[in-house]
């Protein structure tokens, strides 16, 4: 059982406010993602739920139990840094084992998590050198490993992907998905990365400038984005953002429809753009386009004949359509 | 091989001479020679014996002339090549010399005196080390005890000035407290007070305690060295933060992460600090001489300072007892030149 439970946790450093009043309740077993562009308060909530810092105001507490003022070492959790964080002069036995000889813990039993862990991970055939010997993607193999020996309430990511290459990162994110599924733990999961953040997520937590935004299934924040904000955030390419003035039949005073929804038009077209550039990546067609002087996206499936200059007509379904009002928030 | 010497002496000018390069040989050539040369002096004189030592002009090597035992004459006699009116050269023995003219003999026919003008002859030298400069002061006299006490010093100092300049660094550098950068500034600022303003007061505490006349007196007051802790300091600066925040997840102590982690990363600096300290501690003088006044206790630097009495300086016993002095410190020199190189070039101190 871990479940975690913040309540109107504010961090100040001086008089800069960086979180205002979160609330949050994390479930037992769950992968939560928190995303948000950097600068936003991800990384230093994190830490305030490691208990590497204490928050200014406000209260955290681990399966029911106040831990504000608990040490991190106390809380029974266990941390993967965007550096890794491996101790450099140890060997990988060694990092491993660290934790649990600062436990007090018997030494076969050390020895039965450390193999039990390079099996999981398939670091094996490294335990005995050093973590400047290993590659990026090993590194970050044992960082895990070091998380997984401690057998922790819940595990804490701290954008573990984000120094690996491109495809890496996207077996890595398998990895750690499946990994989720057999340890079912707890997972709180930080990156800037909407895709990481929608492929992984059991639920997402997006924040901006301190404030969470929206909380729910990515699913959920894609097809229902609270607000301005989230609607861009979420999904690729950028949600089109028109007054609602330029598209008949809707409120509010904005509307968002996503570039894979905007379709060419048959008969009648409900929109009218004039194409700047045209990307043909095969599988589908991307269309920068100015609809009346304003920007406009469609992703179009397969491949498409225009030119830059062309002027094309499309349509969309209106259940595509999201409305917000002169603040920004969702009006359904 | 034939690559290193045509590295050592290619030219700027090619085939012919640039101005430059004949000044970067003048120079090479003059400073090898201003800096060697007086270490090439003090190992050579170190063998001479007193009467070589106070010749006039002095020489580079230690030389002795030759003497012989000739009979009807209690003493040994020097010898001499003297060249006589015929012209030809014969070896003499000087029996005394009397105003310009010397008495001498020829070893092989004693009875006979010549008088030889003292223009005409030269001395008959030959190379001889006086090794007895170095076996006096060591068995004899007490150096043994001496390096001895000297060691002791030296090790002691450089292990407790390691153990605590690096706590206080870690704390410098890796805690964040108020204050933290004026602890850091007052430290460095001691840099700039000489041991002879503190020299009266530092001696009333030691006295106080009880350490005058003690090793521990000349060891406590020189192990907290501002230099120490900025060189420290500055390089555990480097060591990321996030390797503490996973120590601390990973239950260490504080003490732990200073011993596990931080120490063993700061190996690198350690080592310089180490070196710089030994180089210090080994040639003390003013502290050691004054918190020292039995002679048991003496170190090597104090101790070769009674070799230079009132009255008279026995320039023999330390020239050659400076050698002996010498020698840890150019080893250290020699074997860890790549490490002190980075300490200085990473904290701009020597």
């Amino acid at each position: 059982m871990s479940r975690i439970t913040l309540t109107d946790v504010s961090r100040s450093f001086g008089s800069v406010k960086v979180l205002h009043d979160i609330n949050l309740d994390i479930r037992d077993g769950e992968l939560i993602v928190f995303v948000g562009p950097s600068g936003c308060g991800k990384s230093t909530l994190l830490r305030l739920i490691a208990g590497l810092d204490r928050p200014t105001s406000g209260k955290i507490a681990i399966n029911g139990e106040d831990v504000t003022r608990v040490a991190a070492a106390d809380r029974g959790l266990a941390m993967v840094f965007q550096s890794y964080a491996l101790y450099p002069h140890m060997s990988v036995r060694q990092n491993l084992a660290f934790g649990l000889e600062n436990a007090r813990m018997p030494k076969p039993e050390i020895e039965q998590r450390i193999a039990e862990a390079a099996r999981m991970l398939n670091i094996e055939p490294y335990l005995d050198r050093r973590p400047g010997q290993l590659s990026g993607g090993q590194r970050q193999r044992v960082a895990i490993g070091r998380a997984i020996v401690r057998n922790p309430t819940a595990f804490l990511l701290d954008e573990p992907l984000s120094n690996l290459d491109a495809e890496l990162r996207i077996s890595t994110r398998a990895e750690l998905a499946a990994l989720h599924e057999r340890l079912s733990a707890t997972m709180i999961y930080v990156t800037h990365d909407q895709i990481e953040a929608m492929t992984l997520a059991d639920r997402i937590v997006v924040l901006r400038d301190g404030r969470i935004e929206q909380v729910g299934t990515p699913l959920d924040l894609y097809n229902k984005p609270a607000n301005l904000f989230v609607a861009g955030f979420i999904g690729a390419p950028r949600m089109n953002f028109l007054p609602s003035d330029k598209l008949p039949g809707t409120a509010g005073s904005t509307v968002g429809i996503r570039p894979q929804h905007l379709r060419a038009a048959d008969g009648k077209a409900k929109l009218k753009a004039k194409v700047t550039l045209v990307e043909a990546l095969g599988y589908e067609t991307v269309v920068h386009g100015l609809l009346d002087d304003l920007p406009l996206l469609a992703v179009l499936p397969g491949q498409k004949s225009f030119e830059a200059g062309d002027t094309i007509a499309l349509t969309y379904d209106a259940e595509n359509l999201h409305a917000f009002d002169e603040q920004g928030q969702r009006v359904d | 091989m034939r690559n290193v010497s045509a590295f050592l002496l290619r030219r700027r000018g090619g085939r012919g001479w640039h101005w430059t390069d004949i000044f970067t040989w003048f120079w090479l050539i003059a400073g090898f020679l201003v800096m060697f040369g007086p270490a090439v002096w003090l190992v050579n004189s170190s063998f001479k014996t007193p009467a070589a030592l106070a010749e006039f002009p002095p020489t580079i090597l230690p030389y002795v002339t030759a003497e012989t035992v000739v009979e009807g004459y209690d003493k040994p006699l020097p010898l001499y090549e003297v060249k006589l009116p015929d012209g030809t050269v014969q070896v003499l023995a000087e029996v005394r010399r009397i105003g310009i003219v010397a008495q001498m003999v020829d070893p092989e026919n004693p009875g006979e005196i010549i008088k030889v003008n003292i223009q005409d002859r030269t001395p008959k030298r030959s190379v001889s080390f006086a090794f007895d400069n170095y076996v006096r002061p060591l068995v004899v006299n007490d150096f043994v005890l001496y390096l001895q006490n000297s060691v002791f010093v030296t090790v002691m100092a450089t292990l407790i000035t390691l153990l605590t300049n690096s706590m206080a660094a870690f704390a410098l550098s890796k805690y964040n407290f108020r204050g933290r950068s004026a602890v850091m500034m007052l430290i460095v600022a001691t840099l700039m007070v000489p041991l002879s303003v503190i020299l009266v007061p530092l001696y009333s505490v030691i006295s106080a305690m009880g350490l005058f006349n003690s090793l521990w007196g000349v060891i406590l007051p020189t192990v907290a060295t501002p230099t120490g802790v900025f060189m420290l300091r500055q390089y555990m600066l480097t060591i990321p933060d996030e390797l503490i925040d996973a120590a601390r997840m990973d239950k260490a102590s504080e003490w732990q992460i200073y011993w596990r982690i931080i120490l063993p990363l700061t190996a690198p600096a350690l080592a310089v600090l180490a070196i710089f300290s030994v180089v210090w501690r080994w040639n003390d003088f003013l502290w050691p001489l004054i918190v020292l006044s039995r002679k048991e206790l003496y170190t090597l630097q104090v101790g070769l300072n009674t070799y230079a009495g009132e009255l008279n300086v026995q320039w023999h016993y330390i020239l050659a007892m400076t050698v002996v002095t010498m020698i840890p410190v150019v080893l250290v020199f020699v074997f860890l030149q790549r490490f002190i190189t980075t300490g200085i070039a990473g904290t701009g101190l020597k």
